[in-house]
């Protein structure tokens, strides 16, 4: 090092590598309305393309006439089942191993099931071709209530599978409307346990429905070059190589023939995960007219046909000594599919990683068995901003420790630190199948405690309640306490898969010679600022400047195959290949500098940006300098360039934590729930970047607060969605938002290269419970064990009118 | 969500708007801010085939005082009325509700006069006209007739207004200074029509109520003015007692429909929270 040499702290700042707050590089584009989204793009020639939807939840088609709508200037095609059939494209594979009717054959199965695609020259002509498409339909018997589908007397609603023994691998079926059954750990221990508890508590549960509702709805534009073969779909995909590989098994068209691109995506939160009929039906009609065909769906289409979320309805049994330490959990859940199983969970996991319903805590025994059901309502069962079935786990069991801190008269969160798995137990094994790889919930948990002055809170409630028992107050203040555990990165080749393909993830760097790169990975971004963070990664292992860094995702030509962007897996997994990638540049900078310094590779030292000899620091060159020897002056008999390439298996999940605490007024009166405090302690392991995660925890709880407070996609009992837009859909703005107030531990991931665990969905797993155990806690001491979700402002009020509170 | 086809037309004058309409009868419809009739025609509820757009007519925007009366334009815009000075010095409750309705994207848009027009029991305005005593003076073929806003509304989208007569204007009789007034409104978010809402006007004389009005918002198919609520204000100290009575009565007239903002006995009930808690801010700002 000499005098011109920077110190490293100037050297490191420059880099804007790990823990720097770095600015956004997309939202240069983002907030000048200059991004690219699906229906941005405009193609010569390009058709649109319209679903004709079915009205009812459960009918015979008896016939379908195209012929007035066909007539309509403009319009080039009607497409049904019956011209799907000679192509054996009119069902489809679902990511859960069911199939999927791409167009209704036969008969349909909820409101607004795609009966019939009308490809115009326009988007008017498509809609008002599409009213004129005439179907018959023979009306049948409705079941929506998951809990008469196994009814000996139930109408059988998939005559596709009715003699089928099992539906994707998961065991026997016990009835024509079962899915599967899902069972995990020690029934009979778990018997045992409950048997010798001093006390248990059993509750039921439900998590409705909600539906991700990403701003941009999904859409496609199918693009078949005839002379080339080659068909080039730009979409809202999350998964992009994936879709790739189920288009050209469902096609039969080769895999190179196929192009798959996700251009800016407006959003995904799980919607964009799976793969709907649009994208076929758009696909087929280019192949057929030979044109590019664009499909996007309407809000009202958005909610009420693509990937719902939830609709899990969970019984629970909390066993537990009287000094509060659990001894048992026991839970079944009845999980509400819909018409066809297009759940996106991996294939070992039919209910997702729903067994990591033992939560943060230390519970020797434990039980669970799912029961998935088919109804007349909309497909999905998609992770809605979490990992696979982890927001329901995670919300029944903090429900439960709440219900039990009542039981035993134990403060909630005392209970809780009662139970936590300890530092030193890590790496912990769970009853029902995980191993825990990090973690230290008690120092988190403190940490929250003491900065929202938890016991001066109680004291203030406890002032509170004596107001409202003396008519001084009509508003009842309620605590939340919430702490989850996540189980992301999915995953390890050995446990997870979906159809067939193994959950690893990719990077493939190019150093350019003048000492700047490009990355290209297998995920997409949807917000999460892929294209800000995996540069800063970067920066740290190869010390070249973040902002010299180009990372670009979604376009399967030119990306390496990667399992794409959902269930908190990029950090975990395609982060994971980033470093690893950018270790393997390091290691050939490495030879390329002995050589050009004339020492030993192992003389070498790694400082921040460069590699300098041991001992005299004056002697070094920096990985700029590397990158352009690399094109002309490498070591002899080795190749030159400076390219790497990591697919990345992981060896386990990550395990982000947090500890959550709501502090929440509800009027008895008006129903209405006010949230006056919102504190979030995450702990992601590794932060990347600070503002991103702070963004990232402000959306998710956001999205929690959605939940929580509103969202429902209901359904009448003949099966008609009930407020499938956004007049009823609640969508909370800045003026029903609080401040969010965040706060972090930092307790690296062992097993991941740069230790980082994940952090997008954190918040809208402990958001949910945070908040839903507030609105429980304000009625606690009037006997409330619980009240189901959302918490509206009608249903808030009808709690109340049954504990004899109101007016 | 694409609305059927239709010819637009863009009139200079209200005699040429007139005549459209005259013209085309059923298949025409009048737009001002479009805020309510395009989001239906995009769902295809409302099909027409001439759509007279009334924005190049001069005449129709504004506010002016005159002989003991406040005129509004109907093309005046929710966004104009919370600006107006006006009204902030003598209707002040127009600001507070106008700022209740929709959010400020809206109210750009949306006009006084297609708020009061539209039939929509969520619609704020209406109620609050009915409070307010306001007459709509409306123009067809045969010249120009005024209806009075507590009889203008039949069912939902159903008003007294026939199909060739356009609203010109809104005339509210100027409250009388000192008037106590306040519109209260619950709502899911930002965006949302009324779960309940009460507007509420009263005057106080010597510690008594010596008038008083109460209208509810979107709990029943029409807005509804609740005149024995009131009556039973009038004459007392607006005692608990006395207002007891009120929202007994309100929620007596109270017939909501049961949909996703809640079922009927929580809409009745909020009814009657939403009069209670308007008349007491009435009441505090009452000279
Ligand atoms: C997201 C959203 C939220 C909303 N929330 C609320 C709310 O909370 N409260 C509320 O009150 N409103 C709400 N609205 C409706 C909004 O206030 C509308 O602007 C208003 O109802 C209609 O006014 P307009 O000028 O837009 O009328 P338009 O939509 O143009 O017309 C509405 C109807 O009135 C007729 N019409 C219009 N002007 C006249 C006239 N001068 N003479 C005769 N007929 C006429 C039209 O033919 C049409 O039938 C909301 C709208 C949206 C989109």
């Amino acid at each position: 090092m000499n005098e011109a040499t920077p110190s490293a702290e100037v050297r490191t700042q420059k880099l804007q590598g790990l823990g720097t707050a770095r600015k956004r590089v997309e939202d240069v584009r983002f907030t000048q309305g200059k991004g690219n989204y699906v229906d941005d793009m405009k193609l010569p020639g390009m058709l649109f393309g319209e679903f004709v939807r079915s009205p009812y939840a459960h009918a015979r088609v008896k016939s379908i006439d195209t012929s007035a709508a066909l007539a309509v200037p403009g319009v080039k095609a009607v497409l049904t089942a019956e011209d799907l059939k000679p192509l054996n494209l009119h069902w489809m594979p679902t990511l859960a191993g069911d199939v999927q009717a791409v167009l209704a054959d036969e008969k349909v199965l909820f409101q607004f099931q795609e009966v019939a695609f009308v490809v115009a020259e326009d988007r008017y002509i498509a809609s008002d071709a599409a009213q004129l498409v005439e179907v018959e339909y023979e009306e049948l018997p409705v079941l929506v209530d998951p809990f008469k589908a196994m009814d000996p007397d139930a109408v059988i609603l998939r005559e596709d599978i009715k003699d089928q023994e099992e539906v994707g691998g998961h065991g026997p079926r016990r009835h024509p409307n079962h899915v599967f059954t899902w069972d995990v750990g020690d029934k009979a221990n778990v018997e045992a346990a409950f048997d010798a508890a001093d006390v248990t508590v059993e509750e039921f549960i439900s998590y409705q429905r909600v539906h991700p509702c990403p701003l941009e709805t999904c859409g496609c534009v199918a693009s078949m070059d005839a002379i080339n073969g080659k068909l080039t779909v730009w979409g809202t995909f999350q998964a992009p190589h994936a879709v790739r590989t189920v288009a050209s098994l469902i096609s039969n068209i080769p895999e190179h023939k196929i192009r798959i691109v996700s251009p800016d995506i407006g959003g995904g939160f799980g919607n964009k995960v799976g793969v709907y009929p649009g994208y076929v039906c758009s696909i087929v009609a280019s192949i057929v007219l030979g044109v590019p065909v664009k499909w996007i769906e309407s809000r009202m289409e958005n909610l009420s046909s693509t990937a719902f979320a939830r609709d899990y309805h969970m019984t629970g049994e909390l066993a537990a000594t009287k000094d509060g330490r659990i001894t048992g959990l026991r839970c079944h859940v009845i999980a509400n599919q819909g018409a066809f199983d297009a759940c996106a969970d991996p294939t070992q996991y039919p209910a997702g990683f729903f067994n990591i319903v033992t939560g943060s805590y230390d519970i020797p025994v434990a039980y669970l068995s799912v029961d998935g059901v088919y109804t007349n309502k909309a497909p999905g069962g998609v992770a809605y901003r979490c990992s696979f079935r982890v927001t329901e786990a995670s919300y029944l069991i903090e429900r439960m420790i709440d219900v039990l801190a009542r039981k035993l008269e134990i403060d909630p969160a005392e209970l809780r630190i009662r139970n936590f798995i300890k530092k030193e137990q890590f790496p912990y094994q769970s009853a029902l199948g995980w191993e825990y790889d990090s973690g230290d919930y008690h120092t988190a948990m403190d940490k929250a405690l003491q900065t929202v002055d938890y016991p001066a809170l109680r004291a203030e409630q406890a002032a509170n309640r004596e107001a409202f028992a003396n008519g001084e107050t009509r508003s009842l203040m309620g605590v939340g306490v919430a702490f989850f555990t996540e189980i992301v990165g999915a995953g390890p080749i050995k446990n997870c898969d979906i159809l067939g393909l193994g959950m690893f993830d990719s990077c493939e760097i190019r150093i350019h010679p003048t000492g700047s790169a490009i990355a290209r990975l297998g995920t997409i971004s949807q917000g999460q600022g892929h294209a800000t963070t995996f540069a800063q990664i970067l920066a740290t292992e190869i010390g070249l400047p973040a902002d010299n860094i180009t990372v670009e995702e979604g376009d399967t030509d030119t990306a390496p195959y990667g399992l794409g962007t959902y269930g908190s897996r990029s950090t975990p997994v395609a982060g994971a290949a980033t470093a690893m990638a950018g270790r393997k540049i390091r290691a050939k900078a490495q030879m390329i500098a002995a050589y050009l310094l004339e020492v030993h590779d192992d003389d070498l030292e790694w400082d921040v940006d460069r590699f300098v000899v041991k001992g005299a620091p004056e002697r070094a060159k920096t990985m700029a300098e590397i990158a352009f020897a690399a094109y002309n002056s490498v070591p002899p008999g080795m190749e030159p360039g400076l390219e790497a390439v990591s697919y990345y298996d992981p060896p386990n999940m990550t395990y982000p934590y947090g500890a959550y605490v709501c502090v929440a007024d509800i009027d008895v009166d008006t129903g209405v729930t006010d949230i006056r405090r919102f504190y979030a302690l995450d702990d992601c392991g590794t932060r990347i970047n600070p503002m991103i995660i702070d963004g990232q925890v402000h959306g998710g709880l956001t999205e929690a607060l959605g939940i929580a407070l509103g969202q429902e996609i209901d359904y009448d009992e003949i099966g008609n969605i009930k407020g499938g837009s956004l007049l009823d859909y609640f969508l909370p703005t800045a003026v029903e938002t609080p401040v969010w107030e965040t706060d972090f531990t930092e307790v690296p991931s062992p097993h991941h290269p740069i230790g980082a665990k994940g952090v997008g969905e954190s918040p809208n797993v402990g958001g949910v419970s945070a908040i839903s155990n507030a609105v429980n806690d304000a009625f606690a001491h009037f006997g409330l064990t619980h009240t189901q979700m959302p918490h509206d402002h009608w249903r808030v009020w009808k709690t109340a009118e049954r504990l004899g509170l109101t007016g | 969500m694409i609305s059927g086809s239709f010819e637009y037309h863009r009139p200079k004058s209200l005699d040429e708007a007139v005549g459209l309409l005259d013209q085309h009868g059923d298949d025409a419809r009048v737009v001002a801010g479009g805020h309510s009739l395009i989001p239906m025609m995009k769902l295809r509820m409302a099909m027409l085939d001439h759509l007279i757009d009334l924005q190049a007519i001069d005449g129709l925007k504004g506010v002016r005082e005159e002989g003991g009366n406040l005129l509004i334009g109907a093309m005046t815009t929710q966004s104009e009325l919370i600006a107006d000075p006006t009204l902030a010095a003598k209707c002040p409750i127009m600001a507070e509700t106008a700022l209740q309705i929709a959010d400020p994207q809206v109210r750009y848009c949306g006009t006084i006069g297609g708020n009061v027009a539209n039939g929509d029991p969520g619609n704020d305005m209406p109620a609050l006209m009915q409070a307010l005593d306001a007459t709509y003076i409306a123009q067809g073929p045969n010249g120009t007739r005024e209806i009075a806003a507590r009889v203008f509304y039949e069912a939902v989208f159903f008003t007294a207004l026939q199909d060739n007569e356009i609203i010109t204007a809104v005339r509210i009789p100027t409250p009388p200074d000192g008037h106590g007034h306040a519109y209260e409104k619950q709502k899911r978010k930002i965006g949302d029509y009324a779960t309940a809402a009460a507007a509420v006007l009263l005057t106080m004389s010597g510690g008594r109520c010596a008038t008083a009005a109460i209208a509810l918002t979107n709990v029943g198919d029409t807005p509804l003015y609740a005149e024995d609520a009131a009556a039973a204000l009038i004459g007392t100290a607006v005692d608990a007692a006395a207002i007891d009575r009120a929202v007994a009565l309100a929620e007596g007239i109270a017939s909501p429909a049961a949909d996703a903002r809640g079922p009927v006995d929580f809409r009745t009930k909020l009814a009657g929270v939403m009069v209670r808690r308007a008349i007491a801010r009435a009441l505090e700002r009452a000279a």
